[in-house]
């Protein structure tokens, strides 16, 4: 029953894909009768060359995505990479600045959880820095770092730090009493405690935040890259914007999309081998 | 001096917003000896969870101390195994993983070999056999509380605090469980406290039950001593004589006397430090003013 529901809504979307690159097509058929009335227009404005100023059509499309995935990884200089080089460098700054997140807001979200005087210190703090747009801090990031490259880790830091530090301090808060009074009958010690009863018990919230922090930090790299521009996906759908190139546009929005489903699923499978049915 | 002493217990909520202050219990005096049953019996609201969880160390009486082996209880400790009414098992552990937890916080030192098999041990005990590597989601309620009860054991505890253990499970998986139990108790010699709702269960297991009077300023009203044998079992237990006069009189302390002692001549008579001892239908205490008890006691 299930399988058969599976293979249903496969189709479905098959159909649907279908339909909507029908729908590309149709609408981007060149205006032909234009260019034939005219041949003499045609001639001044490049004859043979093809027309580019138009919507991409659903077969140039195809015809870009296979280009790049021939071969991904080239390098002609600052501003011909290919988009494998480009996910590359948007990937290591995504890891780099979420790992350094990580290592602060977990320890940082356990004492919150565990303390209510830190929790109430913090707070105020908390709620007004957690709102602020990851891209505002930019300018302060590029002044004192003086370093593009690494003032796009810090944006990432900085934005996938509260979902992760919100989550553990609440997940850490949140363990059942009972399970700390077995630790405490047991005389278990601080850090043991930590790792064996509160870790696990709360791993299933930090995970949540987690997952909700890669999300963030994926969606804001590419505006990030866009800023600081140099390397990075953002940086080339900014650069082919520029060349007018919609057809290398379209193609770097699909690989985005394509990453960051990647990067949620990796953490959902994450989430499911922490979550402990109760 | 008996090897648990409770003196002088007391437990107030301070009143909040001007309301007046809550006392839940008051001047508790209680002695439990090495190997000794003691069930204690009472209404919601009397306060016996509190006393079970200040001699566990959990919770702090306003006034009064718990003094166990010569020693006044300031803290959880592994001398003092809790079997908990919610099972309290980690629900990410195996059923061996959560006995061998305990284990391991009992003896750091030990190897994981010795941690193992000790572990196992106390799963067979409890006739866990073969869910070992089972986790308590995959458990019935009553595994579950098996597995709680081995996780206690298996610590060796000098003292063993149940609070209402079998409240959550079905009367057929309680009545297995409690001759388990029993059985346990018997061969280990464990001294037990163990707070209950079931007169029954108490009658089976305890070698004396303690009643308490119903909250707010509860008091020890009486200690019933269990005058069955203590082979008794749950399938011959209602033919012993002396059964229906327990059960009777506990029924009768529980719907009609429980909540004489708030105030009144009852509580006036009540001595909180040598609270009325009471075997049914060998001493007829009832009828008589509370001079000749201590004689016929003796």
């Amino acid at each position: 029953m299930k399988s058969r529901l599976g293979i249903q809504a496969a189709v479905l979307s098959l159909a649907l894909l279908l339909v909507l690159i029908g729908v590309w097509h149709v609408v981007t058929l060149p205006a032909e009768s234009a260019a034939a009335v005219d041949d003499e227009y045609a001639k001044l404005m490049g004859a043979g060359a093809q027309k580019t100023g138009g919507f991409p059509t659903p077969a140039q499309m195809g015809e870009t995505i296979l280009r790049h995935l021939a071969d991904p990884f080239y390098d002609y200089g600052p501003n011909d990479k290919g988009i494998g080089i480009q996910l590359g460098y948007s990937l290591a700054r995504v890891a780099a600045g979420y790992a350094l997140a990580l290592l602060v807001a977990v320890p940082l979200g356990f004492l919150i959880g565990m303390s209510p005087l830190i929790y109430r210190a913090l707070d105020p703090y908390i709620q007004v820095l957690k709102p602020i747009s990851p891209l505002a801090w930019m300018p302060l990031a590029l002044y004192t770092i003086k370093d593009s490259s690494v003032s796009g880790i810090f944006v990432i830091f900085i934005c996938s730090i509260w979902p992760v530090l919100i989550n553990t301090a609440y997940g850490v808060g949140a363990v059942r009493k009972d399970w700390l009074n077995v630790a405490r009958t047991l005389e278990v010690k601080p850090l043991r405690k930590a790792l064996l009863v509160v870790l696990p018990a709360a791993a299933p919230t930090i995970l949540t935040g987690m997952r909700i922090s890669i999300g963030i930090a994926w969606l804001v790299i590419v505006a990030a890259e866009m800023l600081v521009g140099g390397t990075g996906i953002g940086y080339f759908v900014w650069n082919e914007w520029n060349n007018l190139n919609l057809t290398n546009v379209i193609f770097a929005i699909l690989c985005i999309g394509v990453v960051g489903m990647a990067l949620d699923f990796v953490f959902a499978k994450l989430q499911r081998l922490v979550t402990y049915a109760d | 001096m008996a090897f648990l002493q409770i003196e002088g217990l007391t437990k107030i909520y301070p009143g909040s917003g001007g309301k007046p202050d809550t006392v839940v219990f008051e001047d508790v005096h209680l002695q439990i000896e090495r190997g000794e049953f003691v069930c204690i019996i009472g209404h919601s609201g009397c306060g016996k969870t509190t006393i079970l969880n200040v001699m566990a160390g959990l919770e702090r009486a306003t006034e009064g101390v718990v003094i166990m082996d010569g020693r006044e209880v300031a803290g959880p400790s592994l001398d003092r195994g809790v079997v908990f009414q919610s099972h309290a098992l980690m629900p990410w552990l195996t059923v061996l993983g959560n006995v061998a937890f305990a284990v391991r916080s009992r003896w750091p030192d030990w190897d994981e070999d010795q941690v193992q098999e000790h572990a196992r041990r106390f799963i067979e005990l409890v006739g866990l056999r073969g869910a070992e590597h089972k986790k308590p989601a995959e458990l019935s309620g009553g595994m579950k509380q098996r597995v709680g009860i081995a996780r206690a054991f298996s610590i060796r505890p000098k003292m063993l605090l149940l609070d209402e253990p079998f409240g959550a499970l079905d009367a057929l998986t309680r009545g297995t469980i409690q001759d388990e139990l029993l059985a346990i108790v018997q061969q280990t010699q464990q001294t037990v406290f163990m707070i209950t709702h079931d007169v029954d269960e108490a009658l089976l297991l305890a070698d004396r039950i303690v009643l308490m009077s119903n909250g707010p300023r509860a008091v020890i009203a009486e200690i019933v001593e269990n005058t069955m044998p203590r082979n008794r079992t749950r399938h011959t237990m209602h033919h012993d004589p002396q059964y229906y006069r327990i059960r009777n009189h506990l029924l009768d302390f529980l719907v009609n006397r429980s909540r004489l002692y708030q105030d009144g001549p009852l509580r006036a008579q009540h001595d909180p430090k040598r609270p009325r001892v009471v075997r049914p239908g060998l001493d007829d205490t009832t009828e008589r003013p509370p001079a000749q008890v201590v004689q016929l006691r003796h």
